[in-house]
């Protein structure tokens, strides 16, 4: 049975909210878990143990003066940081977070969006995001910003290559490129991070680099290049953009345990959704750890990695995998 | 040497250790770490036992000052008005902290011992003019008092850390 569509608005406006709730603690959980990897506290004065930390913050970015460039190509400029938080936010929608609920007589579905094409849909807005970091960086006619909107579409757009053909082997086993028939194929047969080990490894790397986090953080390397793309934004707008990053870093996370780990399924309880958020959450946590332990590669270090490891390993792996699923049925 | 993949896993091992260890960061405005004893922090002006001021007003530790950031207007001492021992006493005395370096060169400079530099080192203020401490403020007792470590295991011929490294 289809779910009403008022249904949808509503899940669509808790699910935002909730987003974004989590995208605010997940900085709070970074940077505590950061702190106490390396000796120190992490926030702790806004709150009890800083957790109002993150409202401080937006506070203090919201108030800030909201400068632009002279030179700055005006609409697109603005443009920009809303291009890289739609899809972000958008991205999420497909992404399904429980088995669906009788609730009176109305079905509830455990995703916003019960789309066909979900894993297409996911990745061709990643690749639209893209235009935020590209835009943004040409609009602020500044030229540090356009060589770092370069140098980050070039590694989003090579990474990108790796992680759609990571992924190819799973859609061949769950046989569906909708990601609540590939939850419900695991459920019923095996989790896929067993059969598509190297798919789940290629995943996961591609992942730290669509996310630009570290030790692939060469779109921003706060430490010996300023940033890139974003030098010339400030306040909210750089928050936009620090807040869609953060967001893809929960979405893919949540990509990953919906493609590899079953989703809502889980072994002793069907606790459904919190599965889903306990796996996300060790996601996010593996990836504070390795901030916190690695330092940033070299940009032709970065490139080598993408192209000539990543590349042929999710290559061979989908080719293999499609030779054993054709052999079995 | 050539990479070692074995050593990077071993990092992670290093940075998860840490997970369980107590942070070792002081909480600063709670904590204040002692100072060392010679620590040089705050100006004080002193006064004798008899209640007279011991600094005379002659300047010398202005002439000192690598900074420049003392002013010292010296007056005569009248039977009526006695302020110092001496024949003069200072009239002004101000210190400029915004200019300050804290070399105790002034302490160095003054022969009765009426200026030295104490242990306090939370002197900021909210303007500049704050800042330029006048010669009562300097006689007063400060009102943050710093801990002090220990004398007797800072203050030696041999400094401690040389003795226990």
């Amino acid at each position: 049975m289809r779910e009403p569509w008022w249904i949808s608005l509503i899940k669509a406006g808790v699910i935002v909210n909730l987003i974004m709730l989590a995208f605010a603690y997940t900085t709070w959980l970074e940077r505590k878990l950061l702190g106490r990897l390396q000796n120190r506290y992490g926030p702790n004065r806004a709150g009890p143990y800083g957790l109002l930390q993150p409202f401080a913050d937006l506070v203090k970015l919201v108030r800030k003066e909201s400068f632009f460039p002279v030179a700055a190509r005006h609409p697109l400029y603005i443009a920009a940081p809303i291009i890289s938080m739609f899809t972000a936010l958008a991205a999420f929608a497909v992404i399904p977070f429980g088995a669906g609920w009788q609730i009176w007589r109305y079905h509830v579905d455990g995703e916003i969006a019960n789309v066909s094409i979900a894993l297409i849909l996911i990745f061709a807005l990643g690749s639209i995001g893209v235009y935020g970091a590209i835009i943004g960086g040409w609009a602020s006619q500044s030229k540090f910003s356009l060589l770092g909107s370069m140098r980050t579409c070039a590694q989003l757009v090579s990474y990108e290559v790796s992680l759609a053909l990571s992924v190819l082997g799973v859609v061949l086993m769950g046989q569906s490129l909708n990601l609540v028939d590939i939850v419900n194929k695991q459920g019923a047969t095996i989790w896929f991070f067993i059969p598509q080990l190297a798919g789940l490894m290629v995943f996961f790397f591609a992942m730290i680099a669509e996310t630009s986090r570290p030790p692939f953080d060469l779109p921003e390397a706060d430490t010996e290049l300023v940033a890139g793309y974003h030098t010339e934004y400030g306040g909210m707008r750089w928050g936009l953009f620090q807040t869609a990053e953060y967001i893809n870093l929960i979405t893919l996370s949540a990509l990953a345990v919906t493609l590899f780990f079953a989703g809502w399924h889980g072994p002793y309880a069907p606790l459904g959704p919190l599965w889903f958020l306990l796996k996300v959450f060790v996601f996010i946590s593996v990836f504070i750890w390795i901030r916190a332990s690695v330092p940033r590669l070299r940009y032709d270090q970065l490139m080598r990695f993408g192209w000539k490891i990543l590349l042929p390993v999710a290559t061979i792996n989908a080719v293999i995998t499609a030779l054993l699923v054709v052999w079995v049925s | 040497m050539s990479p070692q993949p074995l050593d990077s896993v071993k990092g992670f091992a290093v940075t998860f250790r840490q997970l369980f260890k107590k942070p070792i960061t002081q909480q600063y405005p709670e904590y204040k770490r002692p100072v060392y004893p010679r620590f040089r922090g705050r100006h004080r002006l002193h006064l004798h036992d008899n209640g007279l001021e011991k600094c005379v007003g002659c300047s010398l530790c202005a002439a000192a000052c690598p900074a420049d950031c003392i002013r010292v207007v010296a007056e005569e001492n009248t039977p009526e008005n006695r302020v110092s021992p001496g024949e003069r006493y200072a009239r002004i005395y101000e210190i400029n902290m915004s200019r300050c370096i804290f070399c105790g060169y002034c302490e160095l400079a003054c022969p009765f011992d009426a200026i030295t530099l104490g242990n306090e080192y939370e002197i900021s203020e909210y303007s500049r003019d704050d800042l330029i401490y006048t010669k009562d403020m300097l006689l007063a007792e400060p009102i943050k008092k710093i801990p002090v470590a220990d004398r007797d295991l800072y203050d030696t011929p041999i400094p401690y850390y040389k003795e226990h490294s």
